[in-house]
């Protein structure tokens, strides 16, 4: 996804002169294309996240794009106050590139896992929160992202994550993509999890329960149209992420759930890492598998929420 | 600098200097010693170094200005309202509840480049703006004015690394050194001394000078870049508290709060 969204940035810095990529010594192998092309609109501010941040806001508050680009959690945590106080307080054109969020640097341990970075973004005004699912979704995101004009976070996966879609990507900030129809119970997730939540609505599927799955690519502005009207229509929900329980995909459909009076009459349950630091060492499809997000995971907790 | 200019910057100053008084009083602030260390700073440079214009405060091909120390904003404001930039009774309403000005610089404010209060931020933006301005031509300068505590941030070195780098010359950092910080004097807490020399290993330009001489600072600010192909840092050596003697040198003025008899005497000091 990665690759993808690199070759999308491209595509988009040849069309508008105005695009800068500020990074901190990060994209090996992927980020090269820009830097021969266009080297006077890329920035290697060194391993420096905060200044690369203020760096970028500078550029964009010249009238340009700035697009900062680092692995998640580096990108996010690392230079939080200049995301809060530059970034988002002066509503400046900047896009937070956050690379292998979740556990997809998995077997590089704690230090290189994103598991609050949803959190923590969709915590900040003015800031669009964006984790698409697979290649196709994060290459139409590319265009979206690039053509709103003001602060978005993008997850980005890292490496070829597998499609989800089967059907051309009609890609709108904050507006959610139904991946597959279903009245029985709806599955909403984010990001690139999204494909075990797949495989567990198709075993399903065999045993005649009609699984509603919805990619909820945009955490923040979120799509309360289309939580609402699964929650009237299939009264149970179940959402999965790839991160931390406490304030991420699962918490924010919870407040829509909340906020418009359907607590009581949804079923929920949101699946994600239950506030714990990742120590066992693994892929990312192990860990996922090991801390409960696995296909098996997910057919389960549906499998329960239906009796 | 002829006379006339010398007098002009310093009876901007002294205006800066009694609304600053006035406005911490007023709202029970403090960061007064911040302000009266920058007002004859700010005074030289908002009448004759920077390119900016209160009827066209967005124009752009105007200098950028940052405040990094944004603790002394309302230095910035009362120098912005004399010179026409919004109404100068704001002034009264500083940190009041409803008031149009914050405690920190604000950009919702016109003339105001960018919100600061948060220390080592921006030095950040400005070499931003300062790699911006050259990959497009543009002619216009990019100032900041920063603090001793700013340059205890670590962000700050990682501006000054890239600015060096890439030869921001159209960049111009200004240190108000007064050499105090919250707890007491920066020498004690973390000196930044040799700190001209740090720079010029940095790859950057320095100079220093008397922060309070108007002349000096007219001279420097007037002959920029320092030098061709390199940012330019004015280490400007200034007192913190500077015309109110008890509070010059003094870091309690960094957080202190201003009584009403304290207010007329230090009053009748820049008065006189």
């Amino acid at each position: 996804m990665r690759k993808a969204f690199n070759e999308e940035l491209l595509k988009i810095a040849r069309e508008n002169k105005r695009v800068f990529l500020v990074l901190a010594d990060i994209g090996y192998g992927v980020v090269e294309p820009f830097m021969e092309e266009f080297p006077d609109r890329f920035i290697n501010c060194g391993v420096a996240e905060q200044n690369m941040t203020g760096v970028a806001c500078g550029i964009a508050m010249e009238g340009n794009i700035a697009v900062t680009y680092s692995i998640a959690n580096f990108v996010t945590l690392r230079c939080f106050e200049q995301i809060r106080n530059d970034i988002c307080y002066h509503n400046a054109n900047v896009k937070i590139i956050g690379i292998g969020g979740g556990v997809a640097y998995g077997e590089l341990g704690e230090s290189h896992h994103s598991t609050e970075d949803i959190a923590i973004m969709r915590a900040l005004p003015n800031i669009v929160v964006i984790a698409p699912c697979d290649i196709p979704e994060a290459r139409a995101a590319v265009h979206a992202i690039m053509a709103y004009n003001g602060p978005v976070y993008y997850r980005c996966g890292y490496k070829n994550e597998k499609d989800i879609h089967t059907k051309p990507v009609n890609f709108e900030i904050g507006k959610a993509i139904t991946v597959k129809e279903g009245n029985d119970i709806t599955i909403i997730f984010t990001g690139t999890i999204g494909y075990n939540a797949k495989i567990a609505t198709e075993e399903l599927e065999k045993d005649g329960i009609k699984v509603r799955l919805i990619s909820m690519h945009t955490v923040k502005p979120i799509d309360k149209e289309t939580i609402i009207k699964a929650a009237k229509e299939t009264g149970k929900i179940i959402t999965v992420e790839e991160h931390n329980l406490s304030g991420g995909l699962g918490s924010a459909v919870a407040e829509v759930i909340s906020d418009s009076g359907l607590s009581g009459i949804v079923k929920f349950k949101r699946m994600g890492f239950p506030d714990v630091f990742i120590t066992k060492v693994g892929s990312q499809e192990w860990i996922r598998e090991q801390y409960g997000l696995g296909p098996k995971n997910i057919e389960e907790e549906v499998r329960k929420m239906l009796k | 600098m002829d006379k006339e200019k010398f007098s002009i910057c310093k009876e901007l100053a002294k205006k800066v200097r009694i609304h600053c008084l006035k406005m911490v009083h007023r709202s029970r602030t403090g960061h007064i010693g911040s302000m009266l260390s920058i007002a004859d700073l700010l005074s030289v440079l908002y009448e004759f170094i920077l390119n900016v214009d209160p009827k066209n405060p967005d124009k752009p091909d105007r200098d950028r200005f940052i405040l990094s120390k944004g603790h002394g904003g309302a230095a910035l404001f009362a120098i912005l309202a004399e010179k026409g930039f919004f109404p100068i009774e704001w002034l009264d309403t500083y940190c009041l509840n409803g008031g149009k000005l914050p405690g920190h610089i604000s950009h919702h404010i016109n003339g105001v480049e960018f919100s600061t209060g948060s220390l080592g931020h921006g030095l950040s933006v400005a070499v931003g703006m300062a790699l911006a301005a050259k990959q497009a031509g543009k002619n216009y300068r990019i100032f900041c004015l920063l603090s001793d505590g700013d340059c205890n941030e670590g962000s700050t070195w990682e501006a000054i690394m890239l600015a060096g780098q890439h030869k921001l010359d159209n960049l111009i950092a200004i240190l108000d050194y007064n050499r105090l910080q919250a707890l007491g004097k920066s020498e004690d807490i973390l000196d930044l001394e040799p700190l001209g020399e740090k720079l010029k290993l940095f790859r950057w330009s320095a100079k220093t000078i008397d922060g309070h001489n108007y002349e000096e600072i007219y001279n420097v600010l007037s002959n920029l870049p320092l030098e061709n192909g390199k940012p330019s840092w004015i280490i400007a050596n200034t007192i913190k508290g500077k015309g109110v003697s008890f509070m010059e040198n003094n870091y309690k003025w960094h957080y202190g709060g201003l009584t009403d008899d304290l207010l007329i005497k230090a009053l009748e000091e820049i008065e006189s």
